[in-house]
């Protein structure tokens, strides 16, 4: 079943064409890359599907239990609210805060009380909160950071902060997951983790799963296909195998004459 | 070095607001204070409320807002007009007469300080959809520029708020208890939104606002939610001002007021609660201490002749020593805990005791 779907989405600052036209498909149970040589396009094209910019042409269609609509243009918080999660390039924790709060956030937008419930705690209010840390924990068990949970979100090492970051992707409930190079900055042990955990929630949480990665290892790992973006232009498309072997990436992407 | 257990410091956080209490109850039986001291510490709770007003949207949201002094203003002006008594009010209006409706309203103190409140929230729903799209120094100025149009507005509305000559003989109704206990409800009120998943949530829109949003919170329904509380609450804290002034007129509620809160604010730590508090009673407590410094003094052998505003210099220069040493105020975004008082004091108590053992130690 397709989850989500580009439909010659483009994006142009004033005269730069950021994103000529993308044309991408996820379905959901898939893990599928985007990759492309830097200033390719790939975060712009993040941009465009989680609402951050309006797509200046095309459309981007997302469809969750059997209901399609366009996303296009709609606010970022709509969009996480309709089930399209992300995590960002350069981490974005809410670094004062603890590891649990960070959790809690992510749900923050299922609270049914009103502000006021809530100061005066309510019963009702009392036992979403129960049910939210409840809930908050258990994912923080599935990522591998319960006994973390009290502890300031910036004082984790990289690796876990990374963790966090999709954990609290995971607490918004989404039916597709945009991770946003997820093994930037990590050590080869750290890289070799987060390719098991990426594996690991998509079965488990039952997610399409959108990556971009410069990391090749992970890449042809992990993907089921492959997206190849260059200068905002789709240049190729495929399983690992064809996107190995094809010319046009190898020319792109890793240079002439590269041999790996 | 152990740290003080939950019990311990929940017997002391007890014993402490006992005998606040107590403090409290002997200061409205005029025996703890006189009239001058009991007009500060009231004073201290009033600005107490209203630097919590300022740090909820600034502190906590992280949104830089400086139009307190207008919604101040404007609870000031309802309450005010609420209290004094029709004849009363139709005296003070002699540029131009009184609007019969504005006279004939009455209501008792507390419904009036709400209703005050409630004015400021109203005002700060119309404003906030404009100026709560801007961020960081351009939001500064919005709200700095809507709080000096609220202001005007009220110097040019002479039939209902009596224009430029203000508003007097305002029942000082609002009491030592009144102000700290109001003051006691607020912090009360802030400390449990803080716990809940809406005050989280402004934390988090303060911390990362693209982050926020990506985790689905609307933004502008959180911004502006907290906007109304701390226009409202800066309400209740004009309204009690207004009662114990006795007297005002639009000219108090200029910008100045919001940079002296946001003096408040930034000493006490932006973020925390009980600084705001602590910061209130210091800043209050040595606008008055200083006061000496106006009247003139002896400096050793030299004698310092009288020179008005003196006073506010070496206020404005114990404050900058302050934003340069202490860049995130006195309690930054921390609460007060015992622990921060004992563990000094458990440090140095160690010391004494084992003085011999401490110099061995070094010396291996």
């Amino acid at each position: 079943m397709i989850a989500l779907e580009t439909k010659g989405a483009g994006m142009r600052f004033g005269g730069v064409v950021a994103v000529d036209s993308l044309d991408m498909l996820l379905q959901s149970g898939e893990t599928v890359a985007l990759i492309g040589p830097n200033g390719a396009g790939k975060t712009t094209a993040f941009n465009m599907i989680t609402g951050v910019y309006k797509p200046t042409k095309g459309d981007i269609i997302f469809t969750r239990d059997d209901s399609s609509q366009s996303i296009a243009g709609k606010r970022p918080d709509t969009i996480t609210a309709l089930g399209i999660a992300r995590t960002f390039q350069n981490i974005r924790l809410f670094s004062e805060m603890s590891v649990i709060d960070n959790v809690l956030i992510g749900m923050h937008m299922h609270v049914k009380s009103s502000i006021f419930g809530a100061i005066l705690g309510m019963p009702k209010y009392r036992s979403e909160e129960k049910a939210m840390r409840e809930k908050a924990m258990e994912l923080l068990e599935k990522v591998g950071l319960a006994s973390q949970a009290g502890a300031q979100a910036s004082s984790l090492p990289y690796g876990e902060q990374r963790r966090l970051e999709i954990a609290r992707a995971l607490a918004t409930a989404p039916s597709a997951l945009l991770l946003d190079e997820p093994a930037a900055g990590m050590n080869p042990k750290e890289t070799l983790d987060l390719t098991d955990f990426i594996k690991m929630i998509a079965i488990e949480f039952s997610l399409a799963v959108l990556l971009i990665e410069h990391h090749m290892q992970i890449v042809m790992d992990i993907s089921d296909r492959i997206y190849v973006l260059d200068f905002g232009k789709m240049i190729a498309s495929g399983t690992p195998k064809e996107i190995q072997s094809d010319e046009r990436v190898i020319k792109a992407y890793l240079g002439e004459g590269a041999d790996d | 070095m152990k740290d003080l257990s939950k019990n311990a410091s929940r017997i002391l956080t007890a014993v402490a607001l006992a005998g606040f209490a107590v403090f409290l109850w002997l200061a409205y039986k005029g025996i703890a204070l006189g009239p001058y001291e009991a007009r500060i510490v009231r004073l201290s709770g009033i600005y107490a409320i209203a630097a919590l007003s300022m740090n909820l949207i600034n502190g906590f949201t992280g949104q830089f807002s400086l139009g307190q002094a207008g919604f101040m203003a404007l609870g000031a002006y309802t309450t005010s007009l609420l209290v004094i008594p029709p004849e009363a009010k139709e005296s003070l209006y002699w540029v131009e007469p009184i609007n019969p409706f504005v006279r004939n309203l009455q209501a008792p103190f507390l419904v009036a300080l709400i209703a005050g409140g409630l004015m400021a929230s109203f005002f700060a729903f119309f404003i906030g959809f404009p100026v709560l799209r801007l961020k960081g120094d351009y939001l500064a100025i919005a709200t700095l520029g809507f709080s000096e149009i609220i202001r005007i507005f009220i110097t040019n509305l002479i039939p209902i708020t009596n224009g430029p000559v203000g508003l007097k003989n305002i029942p000082s109704t609002a009491n030592i208890l009144w102000t700290s206990l109001s003051c006691a409800a607020i912090v009360v009120l802030l400390l449990r939104l803080m716990k809940t998943s809406y005050g989280r949530t402004f934390k988090a829109i303060r911390d990362d606002e693209v982050a926020a949003e990506a985790m689905g919170i609307s933004l502008f329904k959180h911004k502006l939610m907290s906007f109304l509380l701390s226009a409202f609450i800066a309400g209740i804290s004009g309204g009690l001002l207004a009662s114990v002034v006795g007297a005002i007129t639009p000219a108090y509620f200029r910008f100045t007021l919001a940079y002296e809160i946001l003096l408040i604010v930034v000493l006490g730590g932006q973020g925390s609660i009980t600084g705001s508090v602590v910061g209130a009673i210091i800043l209050s407590v040595s606008k008055e201490w200083l006061r000496f410094l106006d009247s003139g003094f002896n400096l050793l052998f030299f004698r310092v002749p009288e020179i008005a505003g003196l006073r506010m210099l070496v206020f404005s220069l114990l404050l900058m020593a302050i934003i340069l040493f202490y860049r995130r105020g006195l309690f930054g975004s921390r609460e007060f805990s015992w622990n921060s008082i004992y563990r000094p004091i458990a440090f140095l108590i160690n010391k004494i005791r084992k003085p011999k053992k401490e110099a061995g130690d070094d010396s291996a």
